[in-house]
């Protein structure tokens, strides 16, 4: 049994690491966070530059042609330095969908630019509050032009382009759902920035107005492939989580050594010392969960579904956990604008909710092992 | 990543998988199979002897305590065989309940620790089930703050007497010998004056009375020595050494990894689809999914956390003071369990077996049994402790009583 990444693997992880920690420091969070830019276009063109962006894009695309586990080690760094960039937008939702959907045209128009950091795009979805359903998509396609508003876009404000999910035919089922690739620099789109928990990373609600719209896939398949991909995301962004809950969990031991306190580290208290445990030990159950999820991703596996969902499920609650109470453990300091607690709080709060609500991913947990447990 | 086994692995498993299909005793797989939580029961056959035939067959094959030396009973094997060996026994495995403590413990501390002469008169028939032995460590004063204990011995000649009690100790009614640690020296602070041996349970002065559990049922009992004399040969490791040779006991703990510890999950998955509420099943029920995804992230984490110790072992790493994540979340998560699946049957949850749900009492069982998995084999505290301070790096505890002699430390809370 080798329930673990492999040498290469890792050296691409600490590969990752190198850069992010040098380029990528709480300054470059804070700088996105507070405004003063929409990403970090330097580290945007670095991951580029490394290759980091086309990793799982086949090399005939302009990708490195690698598999998703070196996207999963990647997005553990990526989630560990709170990066700022567009990265699960572009990487996980468009760039998969594309590989999943797209002719060979629209591949080898996007791929190419999405290696090679000349494209951001992005997956407008979320139309109404609650998880999003086949009900709950009501922008519309008539005639090739788009019509409708998306209340909450990741990146909706820098991404090059987006794929929409949409309807062709009047209704609320999933049969006349489908994908749509739209210039969001071009005509008949309107992105208007939003503020959310964690501003770190830019939303927008957009409004589409007889916006250009090149279907990708067919017509009836776009719910399906939505959901395809949510599950491979949820795995993605799992290692984002563990990469961030570390962290945290990191922040508030080393705060918990040098604290002193009635004369002693504050982390020789036992109510420091167990709330540091359980944090270690929802961490861990996290990484070895998510770890199932990267095996299943990497081999398209028919389990895919339930791991995704229980390494999004406990990624999630780890990450939260850890978050909370990093700066629980920094007491007022870690309430403080300047410590960087509220960073790993906000994005934790974020990715909670960015490919559905807990709720969602335990409901869909449900249902596989449900599924598998027929089958059995 | 991947689940296969490496060639030498899967070649180990080959072998392992044909000689349990040859030998295993099949006349008891169903009875195995139908005893899911704690106790095994065998209809017809005394569990003692059904363990002891198991393992004595296993034993003249080759197959008995798989990672010790063959020149004590063993077979040589590698850390990740052994886990092997344990998936290819599968529930075969039950038989070996009476020997864990046994090959775990007191056998590793016997092989570091004692006389080349005890070790090749002592350890085969260990590993080959034809002896039990049983582990005195805990007592009334000193569980968690094991340290703390107070059984005497006291060197009289070539001998040591020992007077005291121990507690917890489980099998020792069917033990043929006991791994004693007992205070040599109360002068000094309390973990320089302790000292290890090893004794016949058939010593004169050796009482054992089992504890009537607060679930009702008897794993474990109560030894008293009166006036028990042990030769100084069966001393194990220095005197005023037996703390460090504890540790070795302890550690061996440790290895036995690869065997998840059971959390009730399957099982309350099974009860939620059976189980109506309102005209559907009770999985239907929002309330009732957020419960069990909660609880299946743990138990398959669990699973996997095993998985990646294994992909350890078969590097050829140790496992280390992570391995206690295990029990931590396995005890709580097992009480919790089973105080759900009581409440989804309404006021006919109270009911020791309730028909037509669950025949065996089974969650009743678990909901009686989980307090002492929370306790057993370090606390749900004391593991936290251990994962702050030798996983995180946390300080140790303050201790009030360190370089205190042991009889000036005080013993009275009010």
């Amino acid at each position: 049994m080798n329930f673990d990444f492999s040498d290469e693997q890792k050296q691409l992880r600490d590969e990752a690491r190198r850069f992010l920690s040098e380029n990528c420091t709480p300054k470059e969070v804070r700088a996105v966070l507070e405004g003063k830019a929409k990403y970090d276009a330097k580290i945007w063109k670095g991951l580029a530059d490394l290759g980091l962006l086309g990793i799982a894009i086949p090399e005939e695309f302009g990708g490195a042609g690698a598999g998703r586990l070196e996207l999963c080690v990647v997005a553990e760094e990526l989630g560990r330095a709170l990066a700022p960039v567009p990265y699960s937008s572009t990487v996980y939702l468009a760039s998969e969908l594309l590989m999943l959907a797209g002719s060979d045209a629209q591949k080898k128009h996007w791929l190419p630019k999405i290696a090679a950091g000349e494209a951001i795009g992005t997956l407008a979805l979320v139309e109404a509050v609650g998880d999003a359903t086949p009900k709950s998509i009501q922008a519309t396609v008539s005639g090739g032009k788009l019509t409708g508003r998306k209340t909450l876009v990741p990146e909706g404000e820098i991404a090059d382009f987006a794929i929409v999910v949409a309807r062709e035919k009047a209704g609320d089922d999933a049969r006349g759902v489908g994908l749509y690739i739209v210039d969001m620099k071009g005509a008949g789109v309107s992105a208007k920035s939003v503020e959310t928990v964690d501003p770190s990373r830019n939303h927008a609600e957009v409004a589409f107005s007889g916006a250009p719209a090149d279907p990708l896939g067919q017509v009836g398949e776009g719910w399906s492939c939505v959901d395809k991909v949510l599950d491979r995301a949820a795995v993605l962004v799992a290692f984002e989580q563990i990469g961030g809950a570390d962290r945290a969990l990191e922040m508030g031991r080393d705060y918990a050594l040098d604290r002193m306190a009635f004369g002693r580290p504050i982390g020789s208290f036992q109510a420091v010392k167990h709330m540091l445990a359980d944090m270690y030990v929802a961490a861990t159950l996290a990484r070895s969960n998510a770890y199932y999820g990267a095996w299943a991703l990497s081999t398209d596996a028919g389990e895919l579904a339930e791991a995704a969902a229980n390494a999004r499920v406990s990624a999630t609650q780890a990450y939260q956990l850890c978050a909370k109470n990093n700066t629980q453990v920094h007491g007022g300091m870690g309430f403080t604008w300047e410590f960087d607690c509220h960073l790993y709080y906000r994005r934790s709060n974020l990715l909670a909710l960015s490919l559905g609500s807990l709720t969602m991913w335990e409901n869909r947990l449900i249902d596989e092992m449900r599924k598998r447990n027929a089958a059995a | 990543m991947n689940f296969d086994d490496t060639p030498t692995e899967a070649a180990f498993r080959a072998e392992a998988r044909a000689w349990i299909a040859a030998n295993a005793p099949r006349e008891h797989e169903a009875d195995l199979r139908a005893s899911p939580f704690g106790r095994v029961a065998l209809r017809n056959t005394d569990i003692i002897a059904a363990s002891k035939t198991w393992q004595k067959k296993k034993a003249d094959a080759g197959w008995a305590c798989l990672h010790w030396p063959k020149e004590y009973g063993g077979r040589g094997a590698s850390p990740i065989e052994r886990v092997i060996w344990g998936q290819e026994e599968g529930v075969f495995g039950k038989l070996s309940g009476l020997f864990i403590i046994g090959h775990g413990m007191c056998g590793p501390t016997v092989m570091a620790f004692a006389s080349e002469e005890h070790k090749h008169k002592r350890l085969p028939p260990l590993a080959s089930g034809e002896e039990i032995w049983c582990q005195l460590f805990s007592e009334p004063a000193g569980g968690s703050d094991l340290a703390g204990l107070r059984t005497r011995a006291e060197k009289s000649g070539g001998e040591w007497v020992i007077n005291g009690q121990k507690i917890w100790t489980s099998g020792a009614h069917h033990s043929d010998w006991g791994l004693l640690i007992a205070r040599t020296d109360p002068e000094v602070a309390k973990h320089k004056g302790l000292t290890m041996f090893f004794l016949d349970m058939k010593s004169p002065g050796v009482e054992i009375r089992p504890i009537k559990q607060a679930n009702g049922q008897a794993e474990f009992n109560e030894v008293y020595f009166t006036d028990v004399r042990i030769p100084d040969h069966q001393r194990l490791g220095k005197v005023g050494d037996g703390w460090n040779v504890s540790l070795t006991t302890l550690m061996n703990e440790r290895l036995s990894i690869g065997a998840s510890m059971p959390t009730g999950f399957p099982e309350l998955f099974d009860l939620c689809e059976r189980l109506d509420a309102d005209g559907r099943p009770a999985i239907e029920n929002r309330h009732v999914r957020a419960k069990l995804a909660n609880w299946a992230t743990k138990s398959n984490g669990l699973k996997f956390t095993g998985y990646r110790a294994m992909s350890a072992l078969s590097r050829g790493e140790r496992p280390g003071p992570e391995n206690s994540i295990g029990k931590l979340v396995a005890g709580s998560t097992m009480q919790d369990i089973a105080q759900f699946a009581l409440e989804l049957e309404g006021p006919m949850g109270a009911l020791r077996r309730t028909p037509g749900i669950d025949e065996t009492g089974l969650f009743v069982a678990m909901l009686l049994r989980s307090p002492a998995t929370r306790i057993e084999g370090g606390t749900d505290e004391i593991l936290r402790n251990i994962i702050a301070e030798r996983v995180l790096g946390l300080p140790a505890d303050i201790r009030l009583d360190k370089d205190v002699p042991f009889d000036k430390i005080p013993t009275k809370g009010r």
